[in-house]
């Protein structure tokens, strides 16, 4: 028990005023020992931030309190003690890390302070000590050039040298206890791969004990020594990690696993049909030197892109944040203009079309967005929703809506839900409307712009059997743009990786996955957590 | 996994307006400023039946009379009659308690009706300054110039020039205020058309005017109400200082602002002239703002958080 560095027995947290439940966390268990990685792995609302928030003595005050159990850090109870005693404990005996690195850290302090505040408040020593002692944290946490960067401020940051700061913040006083809550979930795969190794090295390096949250098994199966499943509040399941990933016991834990998609692409026939979008040479730049402005910086989000996508296929964009995939996708929708190239539907080309003559193709290009919550108008029932586009075409409100109700069958949701509001979806069914709206205007192209990246990975796994599902009967073409390797392999017959605005590599899905050409493509898949992981066993 | 077969909604809630307006009716600000605001109406509209006598009647031998005294005068058929100046007269022997309650009519009027065209105005320009960016520049740096007028000024330059009448009054305050409220719906636009469901529109064919009076002017509507009954203060506060200051409604129209500037010179010997006018406005003016605060806390919550 000496080295126990985390114990909760039976904690429970109630919601105050109740929500759909009355317990955030009921009657959990679990325990994290010095020099061990406990994953607390589950869905959105499974309770696992609400965990660590307890530990922290973070728990919004006026929405929920620890009911019943203990938390006791290295032995000692923290439920009951003040908030002055939890602040002290705070930072010297455990830390945190947040999930966006931007928010976490104050834009207008400089990243050096924000680290010796940590030692400002818990410790004497004086400037120059503290001083010594972050860029001391800062080298460990190997982050370039220290000296240059103590001074810097966030935003003069990329979101893993952020991370890296926030990492620094809460083991500068080498804590017993860090908890990471969803750390790499805003970083690209790349750059998460690098922060997981860090957690892993500096947990080896003073023995610390790591509570680390995420919904990810890949991320688990990369760092976990042990792993915790919650669902709704409770604990479905706990053990060591190669145990759980391997042999999970309970229906819960193998439902999550099977829905993780799997990393190899299954075998395809090549898609012959006709070819519905073709882009050639196609470039947007941000920025423009003027006259007044010579020497204004110029982005080239899409540069000299050239793709074609047949019906019945899809063509997956994969990249991380800042690619153009997006724009890609933006510019053939119409949602931005193209500065130049073609971009043809049925062979008219559509990038340099007035608005009228495009208006008639528009119906043919539809478009789902990655956030289901904000892709629906809150103040319009879902009905209207779907029979806004048929109608603006022309199409009568009767008929609109007897298609909308067909379209709610077809997307697996009762048709009489036409008549209800968007909130009282939750966010797979949400995307499921939306992919209804889009099909009411009997598209032949369909772009996905991340559609399933919001969605829990048993909701997203329901998504993207739909999507297969509605290309199929629909014969459509779509273009699906995603960060994900895991949900390229299983949906893309193609898939084209982008960086910085260039196709790098294109190729079949089994070709490009089985032998990446690029050195860019090799290290995006070398980067891709848990990638010799099978989950999909019991599938 | 299961397969899904037509999923139900997760929530049975009923439909959204009726719980904004029940938390209105549970806001006691909202409560009291209604209040408040529907007597001060009520009083305007009943004007004539609650015991008063034509307030711009001047009764020379019932000059400067103190609140409570008993004055005779006579009516439109000859005959004397004799009753209490419940708040006095002033110094040309009219009624204050009558022109107080009949000054309610011009301030309300005021008020509102700057409100409803300052916000009118500033949506309509608004909307197009947000969602054509071509005109963005052209219409907010015409808004700028506008901003740099002073009301009082504007005031005595249009009394000037056209006639002293509650309208030029009405313009007066207006031209200053719409300003303020492009600015803010500019931003709302600004910040709604990125909203996916917006573009979703755009992917799906709607016409822009559809697009702006479905996706994008129903995200003004709380904020708009809440900014109106700011204005609407503002306006009858600024209809009082002008009139005080002579440069409003002719001075034979009861306003709060023309009986107060009438009882100024005498106001040491005299102060029942400014007290009651002021009370009323001062009342008023509080209720109006008390309404905006409760509007504000119940139709925007985000935004309350935030003030």
């Amino acid at each position: 028990m000496a080295n126990r560095v985390l114990e909760l027995a039976n904690l429970s947290v109630a919601i105050k005023g109740g929500g759909d439940r009355p317990h955030a966390v009921r009657g959990i268990n679990l325990t994290v020992d010095a020099n061990e990685i406990v994953c607390v792995v589950g869905e959105s609302g499974s309770g696992k931030s609400v965990t660590a928030q307890a530990v922290m003595g973070l728990l919004p005050k006026s929405a929920m309190s620890v009911e019943t159990g203990s938390i006791r850090l290295e032995g000692e109870e923290l439920t009951t003690k003040s908030d002055a005693d939890l602040r002290a404990m705070r930072g010297t005996r455990m830390a945190m890390v947040f999930q966006e690195p931007m928010t976490a850290l104050n834009p207008v302090e400089r990243v050096g302070d924000q680290i010796g505040e940590v030692l400002e408040v818990h410790t004497d020593l004086d400037p120059k000590e503290r001083r010594k002692r972050v860029l001391d944290i800062m080298r460990a946490v190997h982050l370039p050039d220290p000296e240059q960067m103590i001074d810097a401020y966030p935003h003069q940051l990329s979101g893993g040298q952020r991370q890296r700061i926030m990492i620094a913040a809460a083991l500068v006083l080498d804590p017993a206890l860090l908890i990471a809550d969803e750390p790499t979930t805003a970083l690209d795969v790349t750059t998460q791969a690098q922060i997981l190794k860090l957690v892993r090295e500096m947990q080896t390096r003073k023995k610390t004990g790591v509570l680390f949250i995420t919904h990810d098994f890949g991320v688990v199966s990369e760092i976990a020594h042990r792993v915790v499943v919650m669902q709704l509040g409770r604990i479905v399941e706990q053990g060591a990690a190669e145990e759980v990933l391997r042999n999970p016991r309970e229906d819960y834990t193998r439902m999550l696993l099977a829905s993780v998609p799997s990393m190899t692409p299954p075998k395809r026939v090549p898609v012959s049909g006709p070819v519905v979008l073709q882009t050639e040479k196609l470039f947007k730049t941000y920025g423009k030197r003027t006259l007044f402005n010579p020497k204004a910086r110029i982005v080239k989000a899409v540069n000299d892109v050239s793709l074609e996508v047949r019906r019945g296929e899809t063509l997956g964009i994969v990249g991380e944040s800042g690619s153009g995939k997006s724009t890609v996708a933006r510019c053939v929708a119409r949602l931005v203009e193209a500065t130049s190239g073609a971009i043809r539907i049925d062979n008219s080309d559509i990038a340099a079309m007035k608005e009228a003559k495009f208006r008639p193709i528009r119906r043919r290009v539809q478009f789902i967005f990655q956030d289901p919550y904000r892709s629906l108008n809150p103040r319009r029932t879902v009905g209207e929703a779907i029979i806004e586009g048929p109608m603006n075409f022309g199409l009568s409100r009767k008929e609109a809506l007897q298609r909308a109700r067909d379209l709610m069958a077809i997307v697996h949701l009762s048709p009489d839900a036409v008549d209800r509001y968007p909130h009282q979806f939750s966010g797979g069914q949400r995307q499921r409307i939306c992919i209804a709206r889009a099909l009411a205007m009997e598209p032949e192209l369909l772009i996905g712009d991340e559609p399933v990246s919001a969605l829990d990975v048993s909701v997203q796994d329901q998504v993207l059997k739909l999507l297969d599902e509605v290309r199929r009967k629909f014969n459509l073409a779509v273009l699906f743009i995603t960060h994900d390797l895991r949900v390229a392999a299983q949906v893309c017959d193609r898939i084209a990786v982008m960086q910085r605005g260039v196709i790098v590599e294109q190729g079949a899905t089994a070709d490009v996955f089985a032998a990446p050409q690029h050195e860019y493509t090799k290290a995006l898949f070398d980067a891709a957590p848990g990638r010799h992981q099978e989950f999909a066993a019991s599938a | 996994m299961a397969d899904v077969s037509l999923d139900t909604p997760i929530a049975v809630t009923p439909a959204k307006p009726r719980a904004a307006f029940r938390t209105l009716l549970h806001n006691p600000a909202v409560l009291f400023g209604g209040a408040v605001i529907i007597f001060v109406l009520l009083m305007g509209l009943l004007a004539p039946w609650l015991g008063t006598i034509d307030p711009a009647a001047i009764n020379p031998i019932a000059r400067n009379k103190v609140p409570g005294a008993e004055i005779s005068l006579r009516t439109d058929t000859g005959e004397r009659i004799k009753m209490i100046a419940r708040f006095g007269t002033d110094s040309l022997g009219r009624d204050v308690y009558s022109r107080v309650v009949y000054g309610a009519r011009v301030s309300l009027l005021v008020g509102v009706a700057v409100a409803l065209i300052s916000v009118a105005c500033g949506l309509f320009i608004g909307l197009l300054a947000g969602f054509f960016r071509i005109l963005d520049a052209i219409i907010m740096r015409i808004m700028d110039g506008l901003m740099a007028i002073p009301a009082i000024l504007l005031a005595i330059a249009m009394v000037s020039l056209f006639r002293a009448s509650v309208w030029t009054v009405i313009v007066a305050i207006t031209v200053p205020q719409v300003p303020g409220v492009v600015r803010l719906v500019r931003s709302i636009v600004l910040s709604v058309r990125e909203e996916p469901y917006v573009e979703a529109a755009v992917t799906l064919g709607t016409s822009t005017p559809k697009l702006l009076w479905r996706h994008v002017l129903p995200n003004t509507f709380a904020p708009m109400i809440v900014q109106g009954t700011f204005i609407c203060a503002s306006a009858i506060l600024v209809e009082a200082i002008l009139s005080f200051l002579g440069i409003g409604v002719p001075p034979e129209v009861p306003t709060w602002g023309n009986i107060m500037a009438a009882g100024r010179e005498v106001f040491s010997l005299f102060p029942h002239n400014i007290i009651y006018p002021g009370v009323f406005l001062a009342m008023t003016i509080l209720a109006v703002n008390i309404l905006g605060d409760g509007l504000r806390d119940a139709l925007d919550p985000k935004m309350a958080k935030r003030m």
